[in-house]
């Protein structure tokens, strides 16, 4: 096991990556961000949180998307469902997709797929922890990156939360 | 998150635990429903073909919607102008759609025991959507969505099952889902509607008089008076019926808390319900069917992953 990010690290990571989403934009009544349910929604929680501080008293809207619908291997065994919360229309706004890892890409394609049920957006961007380079099964990356890595198929990256594992760290198993 | 069972024949051979799935898994495609784009692509290479011999309004549209919602391809089979009228049996009917590669089948059948016959014989998922007098297990389970909706658990809440007992799939089905997930539950209605041993069999309560179930429950699930599966006199009339055991808004504000009202549908209003009861805000009707699409999409997706995928 191999610590990538350690708590301090992780905290420094997202709140990099909200000024890097904050500075690409002057106006924030159109941003969107949805987390990908179940393991991005603890990331986007954080992001979340840190950019209504820096912005307020703006408030950005925010949605959690489970894309279980729309997985390619829905017929290869069950899947957990979750929540999916977005109440809003997406109808030309510009969404931030947030997830934990970025691995082959998947999620991701099927993440898109579900956003469309709910309008047309004039823009979707990516935002990830994690980025586990040179593993992709689609032609998909992301644009906002905490940390690129590379690692081989047999690894596992894990991320772990404070909320549901009790300590804040990302490993390497 | 699996299913114990291949198929939904009736709620008799689920567990509680499967039960608490469907209703889970329903709540997040009523979601789906809310959407402005009302459909999702999770079933997209399944083929089901509906096969109704015997007449349904809302379980038929309501099974075609959420298998369009999930986008599977659908077949519909009504045995009327069909070659059922030329002696095909029910055997060779399946065995015939099957072989046009299909993948699983909702079906009602006015004998008992079909879908259960069915399953032993051809190798694709089967979804009872009524048999006979025996049970209507998707009926069953969108009235506990209903219910658990409305007051947030089934556990513990007092359900009465009032009218024609012995005819009703629905009434056999609500109370074996009922009992599984720990509500109370009462049968009422005229002593020649109601089964002798029922009592014993699934011990439950029974009550002959109206207002004394209507006093006792939390919700009254009324069922239509099956006047197509009568052939003999068991209540003198419709009227009588009406005065005996047809709900009315007084006999309802009189009680001493507001209770819930659901009815399978089709109402034979003035008879079992009076109109200004049907279309009360006491009322879950309305709900019942909504929820209904919800439910469906929940069994036919939970079944469908238990598919082998044909033609690899």
């Amino acid at each position: 096991m191999k610590t990538i990010l350690t708590e301090e690290q992780l905290d420094i990571t997202i709140l990099r990556l909200c000024h890097q989403l904050l500075e690409n934009r002057l106006e924030f009544d159109d941003l969107v961000i949805v987390g990908i349910q179940p393991r991005g929604i603890f990331f986007s929680d954080r992001v979340v949180t840190q950019i209504n501080q820096q912005i307020s008293p703006k408030k950005i809207t925010y949605g959690k998307l489970d894309i279980t619908f729309y997985r390619d291997d829905v017929r290869q065994g069950l899947h957990t469902l979750n929540q999916t919360d977005i109440p809003f229309s997406i109808e030309n706004k510009s969404v931030i997709l947030v997830d934990d890892v970025l691995y082959t890409g998947r999620t991701v394609r099927a993440a898109m797929d579900a956003l469309l049920a709910f309008g047309r957006p004039a823009k979707v961007e990516l935002c990830v922890l994690i980025d586990r380079r040179f593993s992709r099964e689609v032609p998909i990356q992301a644009d906002y990156a905490g940390k690129s890595i590379d690692t081989i198929i047999t690894q596992k990256v894990k991320v772990l939360w404070k909320e549901r594992d009790g300590k804040e760290e990302v490993v390497l198993l | 998150m699996q299913l114990s069972t291949k198929h939904l024949l009736g709620i008799k051979d689920l567990q509680a635990s499967d039960i608490q799935t469907i209703l889970d898994t329903a709540t997040q495609f009523k979601e789906v429903l809310q959407r402005p784009i009302k459909k999702v692509p999770t079933l997209r290479d399944v083929t089901i073909v509906n096969l109704f011999y015997e007449n349904s309004t809302r379980t038929r549209i309501s099974f075609e919607l959420a298998e369009k919602r999930l986008s599977a391809d659908t077949i519909n089979f009504t045995a009327t102008g069909s070659s059922v009228s030329k002696g095909e049996s029910l055997l060779d009917t399946v065995n015939n759609i099957l072989s046009m590669k299909v993948d699983m089948v909702v079906m009602r059948h006015s004998a008992s025991g079909a879908p259960h016959f069915l399953a032993k014989h051809i190798p694709a998922a089967i979804v009872n959507a009524g048999d006979g007098i025996n049970e209507h297990p998707t009926q069953a389970l969108l009235d506990a969505f209903s219910i658990r909706e409305k007051f947030g658990s089934l556990e513990g809440k007092k359900c009465a099952i009032i009218g024609d007992i012995m005819h009703s799939r629905v009434a056999l089905s609500n109370i074996y889902l009922l009992k599984k997930m720990g509500a109370e539950v009462m049968v009422a209605g005229p002593p020649t509607l109601i089964p002798v041993h029922i009592r014993e069999a699934f011990d439950i309560r029974v009550e002959y008089n109206l207002r004394k179930a209507l006093e006792w429950c939390d919700v009254a699930n009324v069922l239509r008076i099956q006047l197509e599966r009568q052939n003999q006199v068991l209540f003198s009339s419709l009227r009588e019926y009406n005065l005996a055991y047809g709900i009315n808004r007084k006999m309802l504000d009189s009680l001493p808390k507001e209770i819930v009202i659901m009815h399978p549908g089709p109402i034979n209003r003035g008879v079992e319900l009076d109109s200004d009861v049907a279309d009360s805000k006491q009322s879950l009707i309305l709900q019942q069917v909504e929820n209904g699409v919800a439910v469906r999409m929940a069994v036919l997706y939970l079944l469908a992953a238990k598919q082998p995928i044909f033609n690899p």
